[in-house]
């Protein structure tokens, strides 16, 4: 716990510290490149980039050992993985567009492809007798031994210049994400949009390689942007929330991957963020499983009710166990069911209301007003007081309700 | 049919006679096809300027394809288009576009006021502020499709009815002379339609062109001034009184109307 605490305030030493600021950095640029990603409704084809930029490594190493380098060039094995990521990426978009496969198809083929021809790579370079081909399978799923300062200033101005990107082309993406054909319709350049979405997204994933790996780069760019969407219903909201979770996910994640020997450091942020969506998805208001169970609850309980009070009217007896506990809670019944003051109070009530909607029905054919009687909803809240008093002068006089 | 069937033309070289310079939309010799099989042949039509059309024809006779092909949405296999006599690509501003209701996810985390500022993003670019004249142009292209009470709920609350009328808005906020609207009627209800059908007039009162895709035949004639028919080809064209008969209704739909639908239409038309 101590050593946790040491690493949260970066004082777990000095790796600790560059490891611990560079996957909150990452974090808040996955967050913010995949929320449009997740809304334009393309997750996945963050996975085939993701994988496509395996083979990138492996020929990005073969050429600079050819070039009579030891191949270890951060920069050089990214550049690598980048180029093959593109080409996988357009293959993607050549596919869903030019053939007759869907875009589900493309992203299957060319993420398998791609990543078996990589691990083919790969193998044949372990058996190469040149170049330190030590940790190149560290790309796979990340690794923070023997981060260095180089690594930690590629992720900040990579993710730096990718989230300033995605400020600048929020309204096309939004444009885009929401509603394509009026997008195109508008003059926007859909395919290059797109394009952009997903050159920012395997922006991300090359910068991230080395820290969390291909294999789960896809969840920092997927999972925030879902659990963003539960605590708000704004794009731009969805946007930097989706950062900011990104971003402690990888800050704890990097943190308590620090205080414990062989805990590894890309599995825990993705699980870091995974608690997160969990988290959202059970007690996000409105949209949590929670919130959505009570509402339900609470909308049985006045259907329940108005019931109850429309059974009082006409002077039929209740039967419904809930019906009964809810009249005798509110004290409009008693014990042995019959209606006390109150009950009758609020039964006339609701039978006036009743007879009120009957009215507003006939005098306004408007169904974007009448299509609001479900019952439930007070005629107060839908017409004005003079609608109202209006409906109350062709009811005629009072009647006596039955008791 | 019409009069002279145009040669289908590659890649925009003009066959049939000049577009004309007023017409808000007029195309020629517009080909456009899934596959292999065309979904509309050399089709020829120009609309009137500051009228109300309506494009009629049976399901499946590419009346969506139309205008989606006329926007750019969709490829050409040949033909043009041109908008009060320019290029599409010239006339961007000048064209309001609402389409399908069904065609977008309405779960999207956006909220009403939102949806209708869209409207106003070809006009702020990249780098605009969203000002407080932007905000009162939106608030009031609510207000004339009644839905200003809305502006800041969330548009996944919103009824059928309601969605229709927050795309008219934006198409609205974006100030356009020609609006093109795909089935703006379908599945919304009694006032609603009668809201966007006052609206529609009213733009048209101003001096702007609508056209709509529409499937309700009995509706054309209270709604529209001209109506264009298709069924793949361009089946007739021109102003309601005299081009929505039932001999041309008959041969556009094929067999797919029914005599008695045909017969109390002709009672309609008159």
């Amino acid at each position: 716990m101590e050593a946790f605490l040491d690493a949260l305030t970066l004082q777990a030493g000095y790796n600790a510290a560059l490891v611990a600021i560079g996957a909150a950095l990452l974090g808040f640029a996955a967050g913010t490149a995949g929320s449009f990603l997740f809304l334009r409704k393309r997750a996945l084809v963050s996975d085939a980039v993701a994988h496509a930029t395996l083979p990138g490594v492996g020929i990005a190493f073969l050429i600079m050992v050819a070039l009579g380098g030891e191949g270890r060039s951060l920069i050089g094995l990214l550049l690598g993985s980048a180029l093959s990521a593109w080409i996988g990426l357009l293959l993607v978009e050549w596919i869903a567009h030019r053939t007759r496969l869907a875009e589900d198809a493309a992203i299957g083929a060319v993420l398998s492809v791609f990543f078996g021809f990589g691990v083919v790579l790969l193998t044949v370079i372990q058996t190469l007798d040149r170049g330190r081909q030590a940790g190149l399978e560290d790309f796979l799923l990340g690794s923070t031994a023997g981060m260095l300062l180089q690594d930690a200033q590629i992720i900040a101005i990579g993710g730096a210049l990718v989230v300033a990107a995605i400020w600048v082309l929020r309204r096309p993406m939004t444009l885009v994400s929401f509603d394509a054909g009026y997008a195109a319709a508008m003059g926007v350049d859909t395919r290059r949009v797109d394009l952009a979405m997903m050159g920012l997204v395997m922006a991300v994933t090359v910068i991230g390689l080395k820290l969390v790996g291909l294999i789960l780069i896809v969840a920092l760019l997927i999972i925030p942007a879902v659990t963003a969407r539960f605590w708000t219903n704004r794009v731009e909201r969805v946007l930097w929330a989706a950062g900011a979770i990104g971003g402690v996910s990888g800050y704890v994640g990097a943190a308590l991957s620090a205080s414990a020997p062989d805990l590894p450091t890309g599995p825990i942020i993705v699980l870091i963020a995974a608690a997160l969506f969990a988290l959202s998805l059970l007690l996000a208001p409105a949209r949590g499983v929670l919130a959505a169970s009570l509402a339900h609850r609470r909308f049985q309980r006045r259907v329940h009710r108005r019931q109850g009070l429309l059974a009082l009217v006409r002077g039929e007896p209740i039967h419904d166990p809930l019906t009964l506990r809810i009249l005798r809670a509110e004290g409009l019944i008693r014990a042995d069911g019959v209606a006390t003051d109150k009950g009758r109070a609020h039964a006339a009530k609701i039978a006036r209301d009743e007879r009120r909607w009957d009215i507003a029905r006939r005098v306004h054919q408007d169904t974007s007003l009448t299509g609001r009687y479900d019952g439930l909803t007070p005629i107060e809240d839908v017409f004005t007081a003079d609608q109202i008093a209006d409906f109350d002068a062709r009811l005629g006089p009072p009647q006596p309700v039955g008791f | 049919m019409p009069e002279v069937l145009t040669l289908a033309a590659r890649d925009g070289q003009a066959t049939g006679p000049e577009a004309d310079p007023s017409s808000p939309l007029a195309l020629r010799g517009l080909t456009v096809s899934y596959g292999e099989k065309p979904a509309l042949f050399s089709v020829d039509a120009t609309f009137p300027a500051g009228a109300m059309s309506a494009i009629i024809g049976p399901n499946g006779a590419g009346k969506s394809t139309l205008l989606k092909a006329s926007l750019g949405l969709i490829p050409r296999v040949s033909g043009q288009v041109t908008v009060f006599g320019q290029p599409l690509a010239a006339a961007r501003d000048r064209i309001a576009y609402v389409p399908q209701r069904a065609s977008v996810d309405w779960d999207f985390p956006t909220t009403v006021i939102d949806v209708v500022l869209m409207g106003r993003y070809r006009k702020l670019g990249l780098f605009g502020r969203v000002s407080r004249a932007e905000r009162a142009l939106a608030t009031e292209a609510l207000a004339r499709v009644g839905m200003d009470a809305f502006a800041g709920r969330q548009i996944g609350q919103l009824s059928g009815g309601q969605q229709q009328r927050v795309f008219l808005a934006r198409a609205l906020a974006q100030e356009a002379d020609l609006y093109l609207l795909d089935e703006p009627f379908a599945g919304v209800d009694a006032a609603t339609e009668r809201a966007i059908i006052d609206l529609l007039k009213e733009l048209k009162a101003q001096g702007k062109s609508v056209i709509a895709v529409h499937h309700d035949l009995s509706t054309v004639t209270a709604y529209f001034d001209h109506v264009f028919l298709v069924n793949v080809r361009a089946m007739a064209e021109g102003p309601v009184d005299t081009t929505f008969t039932p001999s041309a209704l008959a041969e556009t739909y094929g067999g797919r109307l029914a005599a008695t639908q045909l017969a109390d239409l002709a009672l309609t038309v008159g």
